[in-house]
């Protein structure tokens, strides 16, 4: 893996006033880690923190075998020397100079250093051809966006951190800019640390979760395995809560708009005509659209049955019961009333099948790229 | 109503105090609104204080301290003058020291005020994509702060052409060297029968100070514009 020695390790701890950041973790190199927690939990200051424009009290942060910061051995390397790219949510695009002139102006600073991505290479990545001549005043939300991810991008970062870069967009224009950032995030061959409070962003664009809360880490690793952990759970409310599977789309039937998708040892049907055959996607399965039955479904429109046995069941609230379905490999959540769950004598190891709409997936089938599996792409120089 | 040989000369050598003043004072007025603007020091509002200082003083007790510093018995006069052969005292680079020295407040207030404007984010972005702290300075921090330095000299210029009590206190009023248009005017008012010398002068000062603040107005303007705000 040609970026692998980039791998970001984190250790920090800062203290202001009665809030105590102390946070640890890791980004995989390539891949895309997501800081995801509430709003004054800290992501943005970790992100500074990691850049250089703040000062940690005590830790280390390393990129691959450099040392960046170290407050034992008393190492601090300058923002400027870092080579960590940034994008912030307000943009921060340089009003007096043109989009070629803000795109140059890490690009030239990176002269002496082997370039791996060139101007025109990200031009044509980030659409910007259109944009070079003018102001930044004149761009929309989005453009601006896009021509501070390839600024970021031209001074030939190590690592991508992006600062809730969709937060300042409307709905339109974070659909409008998502589609690059996945782009980028199977392009490049470096890390990349994505901070977000929205669930759906990280479900569209992150290989890896680190959950925040209150200036701590409550859990980290892959996406899939912690949409289950009831640290997770406690934030995403009830309107997001479900489980994550990753599979392979095996066929789209152009005709039906339905796309059959291999999922561990089963099969879903979901309603995504967009998707190729091949594939690799994220299907979120809402724990309140999903339907238990204790026998086999017959005379139904839905279109998914899947067999499985209970795992597990928690009280929720009152009156709701989260069941944990294990469908063959992968663990689905499903939400029942308190009384389903009493009137089918819900519980441990008892055959169950869930049934799911493909109709209700729709949207919520994610392209995602494996890190491991991840294209050759731009590479950074070690 | 035709200009007298004279008159061209106060004139003129209004013109050159003034903007040897700015040009002296530029960069450490740059340096003060750095400082004041940026820096966080013990003492720092009694600075500040000190920094305004010429604006509250009679003029005359800052020509009188300049004597007293610059003269040539002064601490830093004797200085000059034994090592660089530097004479300012009643010459014309004091009457630019006197002007620069009265003028510096409003430059500094015009470029500090500019500078805690600048968005300390842009310097933040400009740092992320390698830029050391005087190539920020020069590519992010100073155009945009642009304006605010423009309108502080084009301020301090205007106000440095009529500068009076620390210029005649300092530099005397030497005609040719030292007269600017406000001493060739006093002059002009004391001597008998000097009303029309007096009247030529004043239209002249008039004229030179509008023109200078409208084309500061009209700087300022075109600054705003390539800045896009």
């Amino acid at each position: 893996m040609a970026g692998a020695l980039n791998v970001l390790a984190v250790q920090l701890l800062r203290r202001r006033g009665t809030f105590t950041l102390d946070v640890a973790f890791q980004a995989p190199s390539p891949g895309l880690v997501a800081l995801f927690g509430p709003s004054g939990c800290g992501k943005t200051t970790t992100i500074e923190l990691i850049a250089g424009l703040l000062r940690p009290d005590a830790g280390h942060i390393a990129l691959g075998s450099d040392t960046l910061f170290d407050a034992a051995q008393g190492i601090e390397v300058p923002s400027e020397q870092r080579r960590i790219g940034c994008v912030f949510q307000d943009a921060r695009l340089f009003p007096h100079l043109s989009v070629r002139s803000n795109l140059c102006y890490g690009f030239k600073r990176a002269r002496h250093l082997a370039r791996y991505v060139g101007f025109d290479e990200v031009v044509e990545l980030l659409g910007l051809a259109a944009l070079l001549g003018r102001h930044p005043r004149a761009l929309s939300g989005g453009e601006r966006q896009r021509v501070a991810l390839g600024r970021a991008l031209l001074a030939q970062p190590r690592l991508l951190l992006l600062d809730e870069p969709l937060a300042s967009l409307d709905l339109a224009r974070r659909e409008e800019l998502l589609p690059y950032l996945e782009r980028l995030r199977d392009r490049l061959s470096i890390p990349m640390v994505y901070v977000s409070h929205q669930f759906e962003e990280v479900l569209r664009l992150a290989t890896h979760l680190v959950v925040m809360r209150a200036g701590h880490v409550l859990a980290q690793g892959e996406v899939a395995s912690l949409t289950r952990s009831p640290e997770l759970r406690s934030m995403v409310g009830p309107e997001t809560l479900g489980a994550v599977l990753e599979g392979v789309i095996a066929a789209v039937d152009g005709h039906t708009g339905l796309a059959r998708l291999r999922v561990g040892e089963g099969e879903l049907l979901v309603q995504a005509q967009e998707r190729t055959a091949g594939e690799r996607v994220r299907v979120q399965l809402l724990a309140r659209d999903l339907i238990l039955a204790i026998e086999p479904p017959r005379g139904l429109s839905v279109r998914n049955a899947l067999a499985g046995h209970i795992c597990a069941i928690t009280t929720e609230a009152d009156t709701t019961r989260l069941v944990e379905i294990d469908v063959g490999g992968a663990i689905v959540l499903a939400q029942v009333t308190e009384a389903a769950a009493v009137d089918l004598k819900l519980a441990r190891g008892r055959a169950v099948w869930v049934l799911v709409k493909a109709v209700s997936l729709r949207g919520h089938v994610y392209a995602f790229a494996s890190p491991r599996e991840a294209p050759s792409g731009a590479a950074p120089p070690r | 109503m035709a200009l007298t040989e004279a008159d061209w000369q106060a004139l003129h050598l209004s013109v050159s105090v003034a903007l040897r003043s700015v040009l002296a004072s530029l960069p450490v007025a740059l340096g003060l609104a750095w400082l004041l603007a940026r820096r966080r020091f013990p003492g720092r509002t009694l600075f500040d204080a000190f920094v305004h200082l010429p604006l509250v003083l009679p003029p005359v007790l800052v020509g009188y301290l300049l004597l007293l510093l610059f003269g040539l018995n002064g601490a830093f006069g004797a200085f000059l003058l034994r090592v660089f052969g530097i004479r300012l005292v009643f010459t014309r680079n004091g009457a630019a020291l006197a002007t620069a020295v009265m003028t510096l407040p409003i430059m500094v207030r015009a470029m500090r005020i500019s500078l805690e404007a600048v968005d300390r984010g842009l310097e933040d972005a400009a740092r992320t994509l390698g830029a050391g702290p005087f190539d920020r300075f020069c590519t992010i921090t100073l155009p945009l702060m642009l304006p605010g330095v423009l309108a502080g000299v084009v301020t301090a210029f205007a106000a440095g052409l009529g500068e009076f009590g620390a210029v005649i206190t300092f530099a005397s009023n030497i005609p040719g060297e030292t007269q600017t248009l406000p001493l060739a005017l006093y002059t002009a008012l004391q001597t008998p029968g000097g009303e029309s010398a007096a009247a030529r002068l004043a239209l002249m000062s008039f004229a030179l100070g509008l023109a200078a603040l409208a084309g500061a107005e009209l700087l300022a303007r075109g600054m705003r514009r390539w800045l896009g705000r």
